[in-house]
């Protein structure tokens, strides 16, 4: 009888499906979301690409802080960057959307290994400081340089197309959305398994120590931010070009804070995780707003309530997630997974 | 150029930096004894100017009564938060100590806005309007009395880390706990009185600010540029958190003057970040900060 799940070699160890259990859930959540758009209605499609966003921004931003362990209170001003050099691009310039997207992932990319800079020098808190500072100026950035970004006005872009098809609905943007998701997805799950991954956790659990056996702490740590911030830099694009617009206050500091949460809440180092705390943290403001409408109903003096209500839930998931369950949703799904994989003798 | 004007700028700047420096000691009082930044800093302050507020005006209470019973809101507020959420963090990794504070910091503010609402609020007046005149040099009231509140509660805070027993237990504990908690200090008593005291420093400036320029839920968000003072003088002095406040209060009325007109306003309230960034380029640990040097 199993007792446990045991690797005996290093290629099952190194598998990107570690079993046949995560191979059967993958293959039929593959179907789920194929058969999705089918099935669903505009607003649970345009739930479905909001989510699709998040998921690629919180994975990057695991990539940066779960497994380098660099923490970025600055995730916003590279959706940010991402976000107007596509609009830019697209708008002033007649790109086309599906080269501005790599190429707003690059200006990320550009812009994230500059911030990153100070990780060089300080770590922890300061590091953390200093990504903050560099929110606050970016979003400076974002109002006041008015002949590129057009400043509180905003930017109208076009939906994007292949000849004749447009993609300008929610049913039609989701291929979009789940393209880069899986590709997002595909990757990161690839390159924690790469040699540059294992260097991001080497630096992430002792960056002396990772140093002395020869990994450069320069190029893996901005690497680390490069990657991220690209990550960021496409959501940031899919994001306006769903939309159709792009302002500043689209990359305010609670974008970072919602991020952060997403990937605390989901589990940092765990690129499941961050898929389901993506999904979490996006779904949970989506019930709380069915709820409110009954609350309308119900009594309509409550109604101004709803909104700081629904940010008191917020900052009180992230609390008690760090407090009662640090390793978050992923630590859950594990437990799960041991219980069912073990039965009936689950101890 | 008219000198006098520079000087004005320069007198308003300090009465700011007063202020300034009365938030960064409030971050400095808890980062000292627990090791940890106080990310919701700014919510803490909207808390007491809206209590402050609500004893003055719905309950018409004389000022000195309101500012007690907001002082006694701060030392609860620090003495239920510590125990009940940043304890179970000791030990934890730092994202999730910072993220902890900021997620409390989204919670106090969800609060307020249930309890007080979005909109923007007068302070009762509570000083004399008539500002103060050195020769040419016009302070306003507020700025003024502002000032001496921040330079008045810095002298009893020093005062009592100086001379007071539990001052001198705090510091112990700030220094080394295991040796505090071997000479019999309490160091979890310590660190719930540290955050009351943060969270006294951080309801006066609220008071304060709240009633220099009126009250709503996001005069917090000062807080967090406050961070650049701290950054300035050093994590853990308190000396530095004030030379630090009025340093920033000078060259933030500074950039106000002369760079706000160049780039369109705005300037002013991002000058704080930039010179942060500069410091933890050139200087991480501040001025008078503890050196701490890791080499391979």
């Amino acid at each position: 009888m199993r007792s446990g799940d045991f690797k005996e070699n290093y290629i099952s160890d190194e598998a990107i499906f570690p079993s046949l259990f995560a191979r059967f859930w993958v293959a039929a959540l593959l179907v789920f979301l194929l058969v999705f758009p089918f099935i669903a209605n505009n607003h649970l499609l345009y739930i479905a690409n909001m989510i699709g966003f998040a998921v690629i921004g919180a994975v990057g931003l695991n990539l940066l802080t779960g497994f380098t362990g660099q923490i970025s209170l600055g995730h916003a001003a590279f959706i940010g960057v991402g976000a107007y050099t596509s609009a830019i691009l697209v708008t002033r310039y007649g790109f086309s959307f599906w080269l501005s997207i790599p190429l707003a992932g690059m200006a990320s990319a550009l812009a994230g290994a500059l911030i990153g800079i100070p990780s060089l020098r300080v770590k922890g808190l300061y590091l953390c400081i200093a990504t903050l500072a560099s929110q606050f100026i970016f979003g400076f950035i974002f109002v006041h340089w008015e002949s590129m970004t057009k400043g509180i006005t905003g930017i109208h872009i076009p939906p994007p197309a292949i000849g004749a098809l447009h993609f300008d609905n929610e049913r039609k943007f989701y291929w979009i959305t789940l393209f880069f998701v899986l590709l997002g997805v595909g990757y990161a799950r690839n390159l924690i398994r790469s040699k540059m991954g294992r260097a991001f956790m080497a630096v992430r659990d002792r960056d002396l120590a990772a140093e002395i056996m020869g990994i450069n702490l320069f190029r893996y740590k901005l690497s680390a931010f490069a990657i991220s911030s690209f990550y960021a830099g496409v959501t940031g694009a899919l994001l306006v070009n769903f939309l159709k617009v792009v302002v500043p206050e689209q990359f305010s500091f609670m974008v970072c804070i919602e991020y952060l949460a997403m990937v605390i809440v989901g589990g940092l180092g765990s690129v499941i995780g961050s898929v389901f705390g993506a999904v979490f943290m996006t779904l949970v403001p989506e019930v709380l707003s069915v709820l409110s409408d009954i609350v309308k109903e119900a009594a309509p003096e409550m109604a101004s309530l709803i909104v700081p209500f629904k940010q008191v839930v917020f900052g009180f998931l992230i609390v008690s997630f760090l407090i009662f369950e640090p390793r978050g949703l992923v630590e859950i799904w594990n437990r799960i997974k041991k219980f069912f994989l073990l039965w009936p003798f689950s101890y | 150029m008219d000198f006098s004007i520079l000087l004005q700028i320069v007198v308003v700047g300090i009465a700011a930096g007063g202020v300034y420096g009365l938030i960064a000691l409030g971050f400095v009082l808890i980062y000292k004894a627990t090791s940890i930044l106080n990310l919701a800093m700014g919510e803490f302050m909207t808390l007491g100017a809206f209590v402050c507020f609500t004893a003055l005006t719905s309950l018409h209470l004389p000022f000195y009564i309101a500012f007690i019973i907001t002082l006694a809101f701060a030392v609860l507020l620090g003495v239920i938060i510590e125990p009940l959420i940043l304890r179970p963090m000791i030990g934890e990794p730092v994202i999730s100590v910072v993220m902890v504070t900021i997620g409390l910091g989204v919670i106090l503010k969800g609060l307020t806005y249930m309890i007080w609402g979005p909109v923007y609020r007068a302070f009762p007046p509570i000083f004399p309007p008539k500002p103060l005149l050195l020769g040419p040099i016009v302070v306003p009231s507020g700025l003024l009395w502002g000032f001496l509140f921040a330079i008045a509660t810095m002298a009893v805070f020093i005062m009592i880390f100086k001379f007071s027993r539990t001052g001198v237990a705090m510091r112990a504990a700030a220094f080394d706990q295991q040796a505090a908690l071997s000479m019999g200090v309490s160091v979890r008593k310590v660190f719930a009185l540290s955050w009351s005291f943060g969270a006294i420093a951080a309801v006066i400036s609220g008071v304060v600010i709240g009633n220099m320029s009126g009250l709503n839920i996001y005069m917090g968000d000062i807080g967090l540029a406050v961070l650049s003072v701290i950054i300035l003088g050093g994590l853990d002095s308190i000396g530095g958190a004030i030379l630090g406040g009025f340093i920033v209060g000078i060259l933030q009325n500074l950039t106000g003057f002369y760079i706000d007109p160049l780039v369109g306003g705005g300037a002013k309230d991002i000058a704080p970040y930039v010179i942060l960034l500069l410091i933890i380029m050139i200087r991480p640990y501040g001025l008078f900060g503890k050196v701490t040097i890791e080499r391979v």
